[in-house]
């Protein structure tokens, strides 16, 4: 059960780019992906910036070869996984036991929103099929089915700690001997009932965001998918190449505060960063960069900060929100970010925090705002927050020759 | 290492919570929708916050504190649950307010309360308690998928008492849509009088059942969980026999070890069709009973017929109402429990007497 998990793959779709390349592309040139909404019809076209995946649905369908439109997240979350399944090229996979593992918060509301308009009206009328499948787990089936994945799926959702949780739980699959192959992660698209939902906690910033700056003022809404390929050792050993890192810590504390607001000291938050450093054998001066859980928000960004303080103090490494760059993808912000986290394992990366002009005033520290490439970079933490207080830690550590 | 079900609590269609009879007085209704007996909410929950609560948020709080206090917990080790839809009751008003007021002026409670973790969340608030807090939100398999997590985490000698649960409500809005896919019959019909003649669609359900897990074994504790498997998609009913077979085996058991089958039927015929094929084959020898006509058909159900299975070994006896025609026996010490939701996820689950 102590056995190694090894990440083998990734893929990735969000508002800064289609796949891992043009990521990697956008950090280097600092660009954000930010801009009006142009997805749907909403009174907030133009006042709330948002991080919109640069594809149309159909375009996305014409990529994907899906022949049914049943949820752009599902769109979203097949071209992720299969650039995942792609990369990390796993021999013979039909002779391991592969699991699906993938969240998102809100399945296929998009196409319930039409539903609905119609529904509203006359309780006969609305197309079923923009209905069908509303359900989260309706997501994860269908790209299951487009993947050939039968053997293991299941789907999580915690908020926005979703996917971190998928990816969590497919290396415990994978300790337990159940599966060999994991795609794990999530997928969110932004839909007009979460758009209004945050504008209804008035947390959304009117401008582009600006995390852990002392004047930001909420988050910008993002999409996306973001996929690792989790492999035994075993399955390591047939590789053919090395692998990208190791996820070498884990865990998920609840702040157990409030249904939305963190505590004002992180609790969970620290507890989840504490015990995902336990869980790896690692001090908090092993790791070599944090990528924030960083929304914008004020709440969000005093608490992880305060949690940070407790753990780090005096030494602190460097850290940044790349929600500077994708806005806030909500349940595919853990997997979006581990992949991240990944990249940054495999070639010394650190990403800018966009935007950030004056430290908060009760940390002794501030993210880097500088893209850097060819650093040292043995340890990674990446921290996903959600509603329902759900704090999830992830450690991803590298490979060694 | 073996599984105990320390303790477990149920609300549902049927007096199943709190200090009742075990299903000795059954509530028959007429009809396509089977609605919760509500608890006294007031005993569980501060009654400023009832006011707020949406009806799933309510039962799964209620039936996890009461499955806590019926196991003398009062901190679980993690809280995991399993549930399809998630907050119905709350999406459908937030959705609502958005078509109806134009986005304008909406109050942020229903969203803020819609999100699928929120009854992990809020037990988690009102125990105050930091611990592993998951949700699965996969189809028929929600709950199994919830429950597999807490297996692993006591393999994983993680956490001890770890509270699972699964929670579903039926909305009006829920139950005519599904009513349009053709999910329930077109006619009113008595839950107990479901599998009398062959039709088309079920009778439609809701329901929170939690449950206590430990490795510790205790002459308290009500049933041993032997064994778990879900699987996904099988060709047919050949292929569903060799799983059941294959998973008796990994427990060194046949059929013939078997008191007690109870199945998923409810009553619609596309459904019931592979019960029907294995009581014909594999369990033509087996005692069988049902458990939908009890609770009605929803994503969950499953985690009724989990609580039904440890109170049979419990308690050691089989309420009749359970018991298919023909079918008689008074009490079982090994239970397999073969579900599936729209024969696409199917699950066993096998649980024996401590």
């Amino acid at each position: 059960m102590d056995q190694t998990i090894y990440v083998a793959g990734v893929g990735v779709i969000s508002g800064i780019g289609n796949n891992v390349a043009e990521h990697l592309a956008s950090f280097e040139r600092e660009a954000a992906g930010m801009a009006d909404i142009t997805l749907f019809e909403t009174i907030h076209q133009h006042s709330r910036p948002v991080a919109e995946v640069k594809l149309t649905d159909d375009e996305l369908i014409a990529q994907t070869g899906l022949s049914t439109h049943n949820g752009r997240t599902a769109l979203l979350s097949l071209v992720a996984a299969r650039e995942a399944m792609t990369d990390a090229d796993i021999p013979d996979i039909k002779n391991w036991r592969t699991g699906f593992v993938s969240a998102n918060t809100v399945g296929g509301m998009d196409k319930s929103e039409d539903f609905f308009v119609h529904f509203l009206a006359d309780n006969s009328k609305g197309k079923l099929k923009n209905v069908f499948d509303h359900e989260c787990g309706s997501m994860t089936e269908i790209v299951a089915d487009e993947l050939g994945i039968s053997d293991f799926m299941t789907t999580i959702s915690t908020a926005c700690s979703s996917s971190a949780n998928a990816i969590f739980y497919g290396a415990r699959l994978i300790k337990n001997d159940i599966l060999d192959v994991v795609i794990a992660g999530g997928a969110d698209a932004i839909t007009k009932f979460t758009l209004n939902g945050f504008n209804t906690l008035m947390i959304l910033d009117k401008e582009l965001c600006k995390p852990f700056d002392e004047n930001r003022e909420g988050l910008n809404l993002g999409e996306g998918a973001g996929y690792v390929v989790l492999i035994s050792e075993k399955v390591a050993q047939k590789l053919g190449k090395r692998p990208y890192c190791k996820l070498s810590g884990y865990n998920n504390s609840n702040d157990a505060f409030h249904q939305t607001a963190s505590s004002p000291d992180g609790t969970g938050s620290y507890l989840a960063m504490k015990k995902a450093l336990k869980k790896s054998g690692l001090n908090a001066t092993d790791i070599d960069y944090i990528n924030l859980h960083g929304t914008g928000t004020p709440n969000n960004d005093s608490a992880e900060g305060t949690a940070i303080k407790r753990l780090f103090h005096p030494a602190y490494p460097p850290m940044s929100s790349t929600k500077s760059f994708t806005g806030h993808t909500l349940g595919a912000s853990g997997g979006v970010e581990a992949v991240f986290s990944v990249l940054a394992v495999k070639h010394g990366l650190i990403y800018p925090n966009l935007r950030f002009k004056t430290r908060m005033t009760d940390l002794p520290f501030e993210p880097e705002t500088k893209f850097q490439k060819g650093q040292k970079i043995k340890h990674v933490m990446s921290n996903s927050f959600g509603f329902g207080g759900n704090c999830t830690s992830l450690i991803f550590s590298e490979v060694k020759e | 290492m073996k599984i105990f079900i320390r303790s477990s609590a149920c609300v549902s269609a049927q007096k199943t919570f709190g200090n009742v009879g075990f299903l000795t007085d059954i509530t028959e209704y007429q009809g396509t929708r089977l609605r919760t007996i509500e608890p006294d909410y007031k005993e569980f929950i501060d009654p400023k916050q009832i006011r707020r609560m949406s009806h799933v948020i309510k039962m799964g709080v209620a039936a996890a504190k009461e499955c806590l206090n019926n196991g003398d917990v009062e901190m679980p080790g993690a809280v995991i649950t399993g549930t399809a839809f998630g907050c119905m009751e709350d999406t459908v008003t937030f959705l609502t307010r958005i078509v109806e007021q134009e986005e304008e002026l909406l109050p942020p409670t229903a969203f803020i309360q819609s999100t699928h973790n929120t009854v992990a969340a809020q037990i988690a608030l009102m125990l105050k308690c930091h611990a592993y807090n998951n949700t699965f939100v996969h189809k028929g398999i929600s709950f199994e998928s919830a429950l597999f997590d807490a297996l692993m985490m006591l393999k994983e000698q993680d956490a001890d008492n770890i509270l699972v649960g699964g929670t579903e409500e039926m909305v009006d809005t829920s139950y005519t849509v599904l009513t349009r896919l053709g999910l329930y019959r077109r006619q009113p019909v008595s839950n107990l009088s479901l599998y009398d003649s062959t039709e088309k669609g079920t009778i439609g359900g809701e329901g929170a059942a939690f449950f206590l897990l430990t490795d510790k074994s205790s002459s308290e504790n009500m049933a041993e969980l032997t064994g778990l498997r879900t699987f996904y998609r099988p060709k047919d009913a050949n292929d569903v026999s060799g799983r059941i077979k294959a998973f008796l085996v990994e427990h060194n058991m046949t059929t013939d070890d078997i008191d007690l089958v109870i199945t998923g039927k409810n009553g619609d015929y596309r459904n019931d069709n592979i019960y029907k094929e294995l009581q014909s084959t594999l369990f033509k020898n087996n005692t069988t009973g049902n458990f939908k006509h009890l609770c009605g058909e929803y994503p969950v159900a499953a985690s009724f017929g989990l609580w039904l299975a440890a109170n049979i070994i419990k308690k050691g006896n089989i309420p009749p109402v359970i018991l298919e025609k023909d079918n008689h026996a008074v009490s079982a010490k090994i239970i397999l429990l073969v579900n599936h939701y729209q024969n696409k996820y199917f699950s066993l689950m096998l649980v024996s007497a401590v």
